[in-house]
């Protein structure tokens, strides 16, 4: 960056995974150097009067931010800006660090030209620093602007990983427990996820887990494999929940306090979404799983009482991934064949009340089916079934049907 | 800090790369003006001719000056007002207007800037009174009560014009040339921009009243110019305090130029842009690593320097990720590779995957499909994929069509520098056949 005097490029931009140390860099220096600075993460400012604001107010007090307009433009904001600069000037650099900058290219279109410029527009020796994950490549605009000094902050290796994570050791352990503690951890995440912050918080959570068996004394510290063994299935148990947030922090901190023949009542945030359909619902919801997801013309094989056998043409065996409707996804289908095929699926006979749709119409609602077309088409609506087979497949296990029999795709 | 005067100002080296820190800074970032323009002689003087003759014989002009971005529109102009203003009285007469694209995005604001500079009466302290309407009609009426003789000739400078262009009707283009073309108060309106085709967004009666004078700023320089210009960058100027440090700096500048390596770094610099920004933005890297303790530039700096500009970011962000989503992405490369590119969603792509498991990997365990759910997120979030179509509401998310934004050549390239990968995944990664 040069010496305060000096003058810095105009812009810069950062870019780097989550997590790498890109604003704790920054603000170190920034504040160990003391210099000028004002920092604004662009995730609060969902207008340009908050980050106008903001700065003005970090780098020239009360009195500059207050000289603002009610909704202020770039155009008041460089003037202001300009004022300021010449009522207190400052021979050094002043910094303007903008966090989570990808949000700027959704703002107005003039905002990020003009930050990238702004040592020229405003005349003074400001440089503006932009932090963001995303490369720099997805930040042009269409007739270019000007370009920043780029610069990279590559990812930790494991090692390294390794190393910072070990540094959070437990007063009343060892290191060396701890560091094995975070080998067993890296050996099971690293894998999956490489984020400082998401393994922290799984070290911290797991931890007590793993000094357990210590405590009670049943193995001693030198014995790894024991721990080990311990340690394990729980791990992978965090890999399913808490990692995924299904759970929260302090629900899995309770499941571990209970002893392990106790547990297992504690549902997950996806097992919410099995709510409890009233009886017709759920042939209704089977019937519109089967209509999305079998293809019209075997509609007569499976549901007609005399039909004849599909015959085994090449076109069927043939039939790939490529045409299979649980990799591209559901089909919409007319509110006709939704109930012809809930007749036949349904055993006892069923009268075609007002109750019947507005089942149909809850069933919407509750996000199980999505409407298709406009609202306004009255005659023949087209729904589609957005449940998974898993879901499916519990529901219909609660009426003794058997789906899987029914599916196209598992002939 | 003592400086010990001798009889030729020997300063010590930590001042003397301070010094040299300054000045050449000052030429990279803050785009200082140069002395005199070089290789835009014949543009500086049709410019000067033109502002010359609005601030001297009060006639109406209008001037458009074209180039690519970073080809030195701004820095001309700037030359040229300079000049202009240091040779006649014109800075008494002459009266200023700067009015920026980027900033002024509508009319109203541009009018509010301009009634601001100049200075008029509806103006009390910083505030511009009046609407909109209101404002247009005192500034024509300022600008049409004066004529050739006794009122100040007035210069509207308007950089990224083509954004002008945009507003609604026109309208402050059309007045301004309008003025321009009658005989009101002798304006100058010059306008900046990038755009070549700039007269086609101008509409037919705005056009008319242009002078349809361009100036373009197109460089024909050859690599040897190039050379010289990056020598002069950085050498240090006769006035420099230390005579002897000046001299060596020059002489090792001059002695770099000789490196195989560092020529060949150049060339390929200037193969790619010739503009004198992106050799700013090289020298500037180059000039980072000079310390009190290494005071030269090395060869092996602007081999470093040249490599941090052409370094692919993309690359860079291959390297970061987990070995489940490299698994992804090579999944998706093999969908690409048989389906010719067309769109996927979550679901193909997990299929695709979990064939590699089945039948070669010893390496990698099956994840639960939540788990390989968040990484794919993970992906969307850095954008490497991004979703096809618009509307997004009615579709589930893991059916969603996403196009993956990498190259082939980009995966295998981030393959070879991925630390540690497994060898069935570079395997997998390879063969033609998922």
């Amino acid at each position: 960056m040069g010496e305060p005097d000096h003058y810095s490029y105009p812009s810069i931009f950062i870019y780097g995974h989550r997590a790498t140390g890109k604003s704790y860099v920054i603000h170190t220096l920034l504040k160990e150097l003391e210099l000028p600075h004002a920092t604004v993460s662009c995730v609060e400012c969902v207008s340009m009067g908050l980050l106008f604001e903001q700065v003005l107010l970090s780098l020239f007090g009360t009195d500059g931010s207050a000289l603002l307009p009610r909704s202020p433009s770039l155009s008041d904001f460089v003037r202001i800006y300009k004022q300021q600069c010449s009522e207190s000037p400052v021979k050094q650099t002043r910094y303007v660090v903008l966090e989570h900058s990808e949000l700027l290219r959704d703002m107005e279109i003039n905002l990020l030209p003009a930050f990238l410029r702004l040592q020229e527009l405003v005349n003074d020796n400001v440089t503006v620093v932009l932090l963001s994950e995303i490369v720099w490549d997805k930040f042009r605009s269409n007739t270019g602007c000007f370009e920043p000094l780029l610069l990279h902050f590559p990812d930790y290796s494991k090692a390294e990983l390794q190393q910072i994570l070990e540094r959070d050791t437990h007063p009343s352990y060892t290191p060396e427990l701890y560091s094995s503690f975070i080998n067993i951890l890296l050996g099971v995440f690293y894998s999956v996820c490489r984020d400082l912050r998401e393994l922290r918080h799984l070290a911290a959570l797991n931890f007590s887990k793993y000094c357990e068996p210590l405590k009670e004394g049943k193995v001693k510290e030198s014995d790894a494999h024991k721990l080990w063994k311990n340690i394990e299935p729980h791990l992978k148990k965090a890999m399913q929940t808490v990692y995924l947030r299904e759970v929260s922090s302090a629900q899995w901190e309770q499941q571990q306090q209970m002893e392990e023949n106790e547990t297992g009542a504690f549902k997950g945030l996806s097992a919410y979404a099995h709510v409890e359909l009233p009886y017709y619902s759920k042939f209704l919801l089977i019937a519109a799983y089967l209509a999305s997801y079998n293809p019209a013309r075997t509609d007569k094989r499976f549901f007609l009482k005399h039909h004849g056998k599909i015959k085994k043409t090449k076109a069927f065996l043939k039939r790939n991934e490529k045409t299979s409707n649980h990799l591209l996804g559901p089909k919409p289908f007319p509110l006709d064949r939704l109930l012809a095929i809930f007749y036949s699926v349904v055993d006892s006979r069923v009268a075609p009340t007002a109750s019947i749709f507005s089942q149909i119409s809850s069933l919407v609602t509750l996000q199980l089916l999505t409407q298709m077309g406009h609202d306004d088409q009255l005659d023949t609506p087209k729904y589609k079934c957005s449940v998974s087979l898993d879901f499916i497949r519990g529901i219909s296990r609660t009426v003794n049907f058997d789906i899987v029999k029914y599916l196209y795709d598992f002939l | 800090m003592s400086k010990r005067k001798i009889q030729e100002t020997n300063l010590p080296v930590g001042e003397c790369i301070s010094q040299v820190q300054t000045i050449l800074r000052e030429r990279f970032c803050h785009q200082s003006l140069p002395e005199r323009t070089e290789g835009m002689e014949s543009q500086h003087k049709h410019l000067l001719e033109l502002l010359k003759r609005t601030s001297d014989h009060g006639e109406s002009n209008s001037v458009l000056i074209i180039g690519p971005r970073g080809g030195g529109k701004t820095m001309l102009l700037n030359c040229v007002l300079r000049d202009l203003l240091e040779v006649t009285d014109a800075s008494k007469i002459l009266l200023q207007v700067h009015l920026n694209g980027l900033l002024q995005t509508d009319d109203h604001v541009a009018l509010k800037e301009i009634t601001r500079q100049l200075h008029l009466e509806n103006v009390v302290g910083d505030k511009v009174f009046g609407s909109f309407a209101e404002n247009l009609v005192f500034l024509l009426d300022a600008l049409k009560k004066g004529d050739r003789s006794n009122s100040r000739p007035v210069l509207f400078i308007l950089d990224e014009f083509d954004l002008f262009a945009h507003h609604r009707n026109q309208t402050l283009l059309y007045n301004l040339l309008d003025v321009s073309q009658s005989a009101q108060t002798p304006i100058a309106v010059v306008g900046l921009t990038c755009r070549l085709d700039v007269l086609e967004l101008l509409e037919k009666r705005v056009k008319s009243r242009f002078s349809h004078r361009q100036i373009h700023l197109l460089s024909s320089a050859t690599f040897t110019h190039f050379l010289e210009t990056a020598t002069s960058q950085l050498s240090l100027p006769d006035d420099f305090p230390d005579d002897q440090f000046a001299q060596e700096w020059n002489a090792n500048i001059k002695a770099l130029w000789k490196d195989k390596s560092v020529k060949n770094a150049l060339q390929r610099h200037f193969n790619s842009s010739k503009d004198l920004r992106s050799l700013h933005l090289l020298l500037m890297l180059m000039l980072s690593r000079v310390t009190v303790s290494k005071p030269f530039i090395q060869p092996a700096d602007i081999i470093e320097a040249s490599r941090c500009c052409m370094v692919d970011s993309k690359a860079n962000v291959l390297h970061g990720l987990s070995i489940l989503e490299l698994c992804l992405i090579i999944a998706m490369k093999h969908l690409n590779d048989i389906y010719d590119g067309g769109p996927f969603n979550f679901h193909m792509v997990h299929n695709e995957f979990k064939k590699f498991l089945q039948r070669k990997s010893h390496s990698i365990h099956n994840f639960e499909k939540p788990v390989v759910i968040k990484a794919f997120e993970h992906l969307h979030e850095l954008e490497l994929i991004r979703s096809v179509e618009g509307s997004t509401a009615k579709i589930q998310r893991e059916y969603q069509l996403m196009k993956l934004m990498l190259d082939h050549t980009q995966i295998m390239e981030a393959l070879q520098k991925y630390p540690q990968c497994p060898t069935d995944v570079k395997q997998w990664a390879m063969s033609s056949f998922g």
